[in-house]
């Protein structure tokens, strides 16, 4: 059997912090500590949480937009942590990047035609001008786009069709994998679906597999395989799609689904609402990282750490209890 | 009451159409080219205009009705202005208006050379201090060191260590100037490096030098063009206090700053000596801070144009 697209074993992103006089590092954010997981090809892997959870951090590690802490990101095989700039430039054409903000993620000076022609040149992907030229006009099919828009500057797009500019971007390296951190979340609901109805079709159109990072529980709902959550910096529960919406089985997956709004006029609605703060991830709490704010924390919670282990139906959780106790009833 | 309709369909009985609104806003005319540029921005130009007529002047000064700037004619002392004697004669009977005309090239010549000098060496350290960490803070501790001295005192002292010439105002201020433009450039291009779009251009394989030139330095431009219009008019007036108060460039040579620096003394019976070289600095300086106030505003592509 082939190895998975992306292996993540144990990865660590520790950031210090500078303070006082001569910038000492007096101490570490960790933002990510210890997270594993794996991505198949044509798979998409969400991965949920609050802000500040250290989703954001895991996608720009797996593009290695800076050195990760500890622990191996492994692309089909072959380990690109510890490669030197030189070695990893050709493997990052098999990984892209789709970002948030579809205003700060294109370079305002630039035309659209040579904002998708960088990567195809970066990586020698065209082997003539009229390549080159018929690559990009094929993008912008690809993405939906009019081709007399490549002689336009981002500017003069709305977000939408910003954000469809930066798919095409990243498709523009025929990439395996795309990052998609939080690709939708500065849209507007109808262009949210739209640019999630076009991943979904570039994803079956070219097998792609999407690291679909977000906040955004409906969205993710409608177009994962499978879930990650993530707290302070840790995987606390992973789980195909139906599990994790159906069946929860960490008590903060599942405080998580109860704060999702229902659609629906009147409701019955009984978020779970959770005690006190997110612990700060420079000093986060001894044990379970949720027992702080855990509704059915006991001692051992406290004291020792719970390892994400496998249970039925292809579920992972980190959490010491075999199984939730009943929700409470909707509040009268 | 019948209301005209520009529709021709039939208007079903018992409904009134409400008359068509007129267009409240004319449509706004597309401005292509440079003159549409300069009519969308209209600071630009008018600081542009009146910036060419001084250069014109300037380079033009020997076909413009003048005199030798230095020569001397003791019999004809401190004339008022005539039609002999534009703006009159100094104390030394030389013509004023020529001396202005010629001054020119003395002022602006030195507030184009600060300007493009110092954003030149601006932009190499600001560059350098924003990528490479270990190099920031010694760069900027020393630019802390060089902003702590009052940037014309610092002037006076390096005047003070060389010979007297065009060449060292210009150094001197250059040197003056070089920390203001490397801090702007240092803090632009410090949040330019988080833009997600540099991490996309990393992403898709540009290596650092290729980021640099095509991502940072283009975005770097707009601000820093704008900081060398105001170097380059405070410049032009610390020329003018240098030769002002001697030492700047030499009294040979007629710059704005020396003629009124020679007309002080007559200030109060002759004050046309001082008036016009003053007014000429002072003309030029706005003309260079209105062209800076249009670029700040015309160079940001995200701007809205104004109607």
């Amino acid at each position: 059997m082939s190895p998975p697209l992306l292996q993540v074993n144990d990865l660590k992103k520790h950031f210090p912090v500078r303070s006082g006089l001569f910038s000492r590092k007096s101490n570490w954010v960790y933002a990510v500590d210890g997270v594993s997981f794996e991505v198949e090809r044509g798979e998409t892997l969400s991965l949920v949480g609050e802000s500040g959870c250290g989703k954001s951090t895991v996608g720009r590690a797996i593009l290695r937009l800076f050195d990760i802490t500890g622990g191996q990101v492994v692309l089909d095989g072959q380990r690109i942590d510890d490669l030197s700039p030189g070695g990893l430039r050709s493997m990052r054409r098999r990984v892209q990047v789709v970002f948030q903000d579809p205003f700060s993620s294109l370079n305002p000076r630039m035309r659209v035609r040579d904002i998708l022609a960088e990567p195809i040149r970066n990586f020698g992907l065209a082997k003539s001008a009229a390549e080159l030229e018929a690559k990009v006009v094929a993008l912008m099919d690809t993405v939906r786009l009019p081709r007399d828009a490549l002689g336009r500057r981002p500017h003069e797009f709305s977000g939408g069709q910003r954000q469809r500019i930066g798919i095409a971007r990243a498709l523009a390296a025929e990439p395996e994998l795309i990052v998609c951190d939080e690709a939708v979340s500065a849209l507007d609901v109808s262009v949210k679906a739209q640019i999630v109805n076009l991943l979904q079709d570039l994803q079956r159109e070219f097998g792609l597999a999407l690291l679909f990072i977000s906040h955004d529980l409906a969205i993710v709902e409608h177009m994962t395989h499978r879930v990650a959550v993530m707290y302070l910096g840790k995987i606390v529960e992973m789980a195909p799609r139906q599990q994790i919406f159906t069946a929860p089985r960490h008590p903060y997956t599942r405080a998580l689904l109860s704060a999702v709004p229902v659609p629906e006029p009147g409701a019955i609605r009984n978020p779970i609402i959770l005690k006190g703060d997110v612990p700060s991830p420079i000093n986060p709490p001894n044990g379970c990282r949720f027992h702080t704010r855990c509704p059915y924390v006991f001692d051992r919670c406290r004291t020792e750490e719970p390892e994400l282990r496998s249970a039925e139906g292809g579920q992972w959780v980190a959490c010491h209890l075999n199984a939730l106790p009943e929700p409470p009833g909707p509040a009268h | 009451m019948s209301i005209s309709t520009s529709s021709t369909a039939p208007v079903p009985p018992g409904l009134v159409i409400a008359p068509q609104l007129p267009d409240l806003l004319l449509p706004v005319a597309i401005r292509r080219g440079v003159f549409g540029f300069l009519r969308n921005h209209p600071t630009v130009a008018i600081g542009g205009v009146l910036l060419l007529c001084l250069v014109l002047v300037g380079i033009f000064a020997p076909w413009l009705g003048t005199v030798d700037p230095t020569a001397l004619a003791p019999a004809k002392r401190t004339r008022l202005p005539s039609a002999d004697y534009w703006f009159g004669t100094d104390l030394l009977g030389r013509d004023i208006y020529s001396r202005v005309l010629y001054g020119a090239r003395v002022s602006l010549t030195v507030g184009l050379s600060v300007a493009v000098l110092s954003s030149l060496a601006g932009l190499a350290i600001g560059l350098v201090s924003g990528f490479v960490r270990w190099a920031d803070s010694i760069l900027m501790r020393f630019m802390d060191g060089l902003m702590s001295i009052p940037p014309i005192l610092l002037a006076v002292a390096l005047m003070a260590l060389t010979r007297a010439s065009v060449g060292n105002v210009i150094l001197a201020i250059t040197i003056a100037e070089v920390p203001r433009v490397s801090r702007l450039v240092r803090s632009v291009v410090l949040s330019l490096r988080e833009q997600p779009y540099v991490d996309a251009a990393t992403a898709s394989g540009t290596r650092t030098p290729m980021v640099i030139l095509r991502h940072i330095l283009p975005n770097t431009l707009a601000p820093m063009l704008v900081q060398a219009t105001y170097i380059c008019a405070s410049a032009m007036i610390v020329e003018s206090i240098l030769s002002f108060i001697g030492a700047g460039t030499p009294p040979t040579i007629p710059s704005w700053g020396n003629i009124m620096a020679e007309g002080r003394a007559l200030w109060q019976v002759k004050p046309y000596i001082v008036f016009f070289p003053a007014a000429f600095l002072s003309v030029t300086v706005l003309a260079v801070n209105l062209l800076g106030d249009g670029l700040r505003d015309a160079l940001d592509p995200r701007m809205a144009k104004s109607l």
